[in-house]
């Protein structure tokens, strides 16, 4: 069975994070909790985060939403975890570039998010991909 | 009714979206607006756009006549008992609020009740909580039923002698539930409480008589009703409207304008402050036409038989949940569901990759989804313009979309 344009949007990899999220959970004793939802359609998220010396030590997620949101905070969690926080922000900005369609910074390696491409063909979709990506944005802020 | 032939006066469906041809099941958001709105706008803007009531010239004259004409149409479509008694605004949101704060901020106390239902869309929740915070009334829910509906026993249990608002949707715009307003309103009065109707979702699908239902305000919005975006119609009893201050002051509004003090214009016009919404209010004149030409009656059983028909073939799906009253003939034209293995919104875009339109989120819902414990449903709608062939295009697509999801993974 194939629907060939929306092969470009689900990705095998973003499948396989959506059934098998990486870092689902929460940090017991993380020192950043922010909790974010897209109004317009219930997306939402909790994530953890442990940041210390300028590091993200840790980052979880838990949550409820489509694949491509849910999918997108497994792979951010992935992609920060051991990050400073400047490179994490960086990462976020680069992401945002990519949703955006607009040519973006491939100097840091974003790993299985370059799955997510694909969603800059699917307005509508973009926002479920940057939730995760604006609630780390803004636990960090919040340091 | 001959559904071809309706087809063709809705321009918009002849189309095709990704590839395909445009299935649109989603006019519980939006409807679709038929040929003679659409020229009716146009007539308005080319031909006698003009401010209404001021100056003496022949548009704003012909501007006037129109825009009254159209007022006298909502009338006779509600069954109202004067056109003193619709007041023409931006939608059923707008009318409900111009309810809470302009006959609830005067006429409701610490102490008192406000009831509305779980089932009820939010621009029938939080005006409500607002006033209750503002006046330190209590605000209470009358629990659902299993399968979504009220009992009126719990609706007695309800209504005491404290409470004073009695607001809920006529039909919810999630569970397609048809609320027994008339028996409703009999309760709200014997406590000597108001009945304000939500019909936004009642209104362009089902025959209104306000004066039957006897409920004391009925909101609702035209562009679900084939007419524009931004027009609606608060309907209200007259007496109560009479003691309603307006909650917009300025232009067109008022009778008398000093320095220091002001009066309003007599019904229904000293609700009406500003430039009102000349063109949208014709256009909805049109959309009532276009609606009573075909038969409210008719386009009711229509929906009925197109939720029979969905029902029927939905069903059967494995690991489907359908939302809301079993018996299509307890509900309106409307299928909310889900589909296991696959989240609404991705069950939407994909769909939509088949020209397939639907709608996925909370609905403007939140406590009726917090009610069903699921965080987002999907929801499939159907109006004058659908047909069987419309929804065997959808069930494949739910097919297709559940076959592709279990590929994928």
């Amino acid at each position: 069975m194939s629907f060939n344009n929306l092969d470009t949007l689900y990705r095998q990899v973003i499948m396989d994070h959506y059934k098998n999220p990486r870092n689902k959970g929460a940090i017991e004793d993380g020192n950043v909790t922010i909790d974010m939802n897209n109004p317009t359609c219930g997306d939402r998220i909790h994530l953890t985060l442990d940041v210390k010396d300028g590091v993200v030590q840790q980052a979880k997620f838990d949550g409820d939403g489509c694949s491509i949101s849910m999918a997108s905070a497994s792979m951010m969690t992935q992609v920060v975890k051991g990050q400073n926080v400047d490179t994490a922000l960086k990462m976020s900005a680069i992401f945002s570039d990519m949703m955006l369609g607009k040519e973006y910074d491939d100097s840091i390696d974003l790993g299985d998010i370059e799955a997510l491409q694909g969603v800059a063909k699917f307005p509508a979709r973009i926002k479920c991909a940057t939730l995760a990506w604006k609630a780390m944005e803004k636990g960090i802020d919040q340091q | 009714m001959n559904v071809n032939e309706i087809r063709r006066q809705f321009p918009i469906l002849d189309q095709e979206v990704n590839g395909h041809p445009l299935v649109y099941l989603d006019s519980a958001a939006t409807s679709q607006k038929p040929l003679s709105v659409i020229q009716t706008l146009d007539e308005y803007y080319r031909g006698y756009n003009s401010n209404v009531h001021r100056g003496v010239h022949t548009l704003g004259t012909r501007a006037t006549d129109r825009y009254e004409g159209a007022r006298e149409k909502v009338q006779r479509f509600i069954n109202a008992s004067s056109t003193e008694e619709v007041i023409f605004m931006r939608g059923t949101t707008t009318a409900i609020n111009t309810v809470a704060q302009g006959y609830g901020r005067e006429n409701v106390r610490e102490g008192d009740e406000i009831v509305i239902t779980h089932m009820e869309h939010h621009s029938n929740i939080i005006p409500w909580q607002q006033l209750a915070k503002a006046t330190g009334a209590a605000l209470k829910y009358v629990p659902l039923q299993e399968d979504g509906t009220l009992s009126l026993e719990d609706v007695r249990e309800t209504i005491t002698p404290n409470t004073k608002i009695v607001a809920m949707t006529m039909v919810s715009n999630v569970l397609g539930t048809m609320n027994p307003i008339k028996e409703i309103t009999e309760i709200a009065h014997e406590n000597g409480a108001i009945m304000v109707v939500d019909g936004a979702q009642a209104a362009p699908h089902t025959k209104v008589d306000v004066q039957a239902l006897n409920c004391d305000f009925f909101a609702f919005s035209g562009h679900k009703m084939g007419g524009p975006t931004g027009i609606g119609v608060l309907y209200g009893k007259k007496n109560l409207l009479n003691i309603m201050e307006p909650i917009e002051f300025g232009g067109e509004m008022i009778d008398f304008v000093g320095l220091y003090e002001s009066t309003w214009k007599e019904l229904p016009w000293k609700f009406e402050g500003g430039t009102p919404i000349i063109a949208g209010a014709i256009a909805l004149g049109a959309a009532i036409d276009f609606l009573e030409e075909v038969g409210l009656d008719a386009i009711e059983e229509h929906e009925h038989q197109l939720a029979a028909y969905a029902l029927d073939k939905m069903a059967p799906i494995e690991g489907m949940t359908i939302y809301g009253p079993k018996d299509p003939q307890k509900r309106a034209g409307l299928v909310t569901f889900n589909m296991e293995g696959v989240h609404p919104h991705d069950l939407a875009t994909v769909l939509d990759s088949e020209g397939i339109a639907i709608r996925a989120g909370h609905h403007c819902a939140q406590p009726l989804m917090k009610w069903l414990n699921v965080s987002s449903t999907a929801r499939a709608s159907f109006y004058l313009y659908n047909t069987e062939e419309d929804i065997d295009k959808f069930v494949a697509g739910l097919l297709k979309t559940k076959e592709y999801f279990s590929d994928v993974f």
